[in-house]
């Protein structure tokens, strides 16, 4: 989706406000909510990508103004109502509805320190990639409206295969649980002026992961 | 202001609810966006329906909490820092494998299963950003600043390197390459930075305090000098 949070070569952001001595959390509800969402995910009832497409399909106004823990929070809410966790009554309410059942929670105390984020291996020999490395390759000018990883400033322009990273499920097709499509991730190298032309210096260079997916041979 | 904002993060907690995509096209308004003094009990109250209804474990909360505050952060990555600089074997095996040798030194967890390593050298900088959301390595440099996480830094790094790193306090010489690392993928990046010199005589845990958050993202060099505000 050609969403707001697909920021990559805006201008018009402003200056970077930079916090000496931040704390991790600037109030206990950030911690809070954090937290919750970690643990609400134990459960495994969403994967991260569809988690991440939540949060992009924010109202932009809303997602340039909102801290980062409310975006968080605000979906959090949302999502414990369509998973089917919560109802949206007892949402608003803040109270259980009475006689609903009552499950155990699924992170415990001592589990919270030893998740890993269940990606799976990125070793596969069964999945062969489609490109080599410095395989001098294009990115697709493709504008999918669901959840994608392809940033736009990079759409149709030429980079070279510099890592392969081995095989990861596929954001676009996993976020709507349309299936895991594993596939490969390559480091993509780009000259700063094929994504920004002439006034970018010659030296810079930017590298993306991509997906098989995103890529056609240059 | 508090009824503006409470509306709208009521409409826009249902928004995902319902997916509704439609809800783009109505007009939200507010006055600023500091953090409405009752956005802390709506969070409490989400806890505790959430506790009620026996989905999750306070304490468990507490200890995710507990530890980011204070056991997962930028430390653990600066001893991944000063071991490489002192052993020339471990530090081939971070670039190679980087998320088996910081598994050596204990830190796994969230966020950093799958890492790469990128070594900086007097002509080449590397600098680390996700201009799609947050995507950060947790268990070597433990949540993002704000800073990090912020428009002006996730939309300018990629286009303006040079120009963020100025703004950040440092000045690259024009003939050295920077090396933009987009996190688009569940790869995640940390900077090796160069060895101050003038250091050969410290030792490795003596190293570690000098590696700063921000070395390891790519926006500062490790100075000889213990560190002053920056992290």
């Amino acid at each position: 989706m050609n969403g707001v949070h697909d920021m990559g070569g805006m201008q018009d952001m402003g200056p970077i406000k930079y916090e000496q001595n931040e704390p991790v959390f600037h109030e206990p509800w950030e911690g809070r909510v954090y937290a919750m969402n970690r643990a609400m995910g134990a459960w495994l009832k969403w994967n991260l990508d569809a988690w991440r497409f939540e949060i992009e399909l924010l109202p932009p106004v809303d997602y340039l103004l909102m801290s980062y823990y409310e975006k968080w929070f605000v979906t959090l809410q949302g999502r414990v109502v369509k998973y089917g966790f919560v109802t949206k009554e007892e949402l608003e309410r803040g109270r259980a509805t009475e006689g609903s059942t009552k499950t155990t929670p699924i992170l415990t105390p001592s589990m919270a320190l030893q998740m890993n984020r269940g990606i799976p291996s990125s070793h596969d020999d069964s999945i062969a990639p489609l490109f080599h490395l410095g395989q001098r390759v294009r990115a697709r000018n493709i504008h999918p409206t669901g959840h994608t990883r392809l940033p736009r400033y990079a759409r149709g322009k030429y980079g070279e295969i510099f890592r392969d990273h081995g095989v990861y499920s596929f954001p676009d097709t996993n976020s709507q649980y349309k299936g895991t499509a594993r596939q490969h991730v390559y480091s993509v190298r780009f000259a700063g002026r094929e994504l920004w032309g002439e006034h970018a210096s010659p030296l810079d260079f930017v590298h993306l992961d991509m997906w098989d997916n995103y890529l056609e041979p240059a | 202001m508090d009824t503006s904002r409470r509306t709208f993060l009521g409409v826009a907690a249902v928004t995902v609810a319902q997916g509704d995509l439609q809800m783009h096209t109505e007009p939200h308004i507010h006055e600023h966006s500091t953090v409405p003094s009752d956005t802390a009990l709506r969070v409490k109250a989400l806890e505790s329906l959430l506790v009620e209804k026996g989905l999750v474990d306070p304490a468990a909360l507490d200890a995710l909490i507990d530890a980011f505050e204070h056991d997962v952060g930028p430390r653990n990555g600066a001893r991944v820092v000063a071991r490489a600089w002192v052993d020339p074997t471990y530090k081939a095996r971070l670039l190679a494998d980087a998320a088996s040798a910081i598994a050596e030194l204990g830190f796994t967890s969230h966020q950093g299963d799958h890492m790469l390593a990128v070594e900086n050298t007097s002509n080449l900088h590397n600098l680390v950003v996700c201009t799609l959301c947050s995507c950060y390595p947790w268990p070597v440099l433990g949540l993002p600043p704000t800073w990090y996480k912020s428009s002006a830094y996730r939309s300018r790094a990629v286009i303006d390197p040079r120009g963020v790193l100025k703004e950040l306090g440092l000045a690259l010489p024009d003939d050295a390459e920077v090396r933009v690392w987009d996190s688009t993928a569940e790869l995640r990046y940390i900077v090796l930075p160069e060895r101050p010199s003038g250091t050969e005589h410290l030792s490795e845990e003596q190293l570690a305090g000098l590696v700063t958050r921000d070395s390891m993202i790519g926006v500062a060099r490790v100075s000889a000098q213990a560190p002053g505000g920056k992290p």
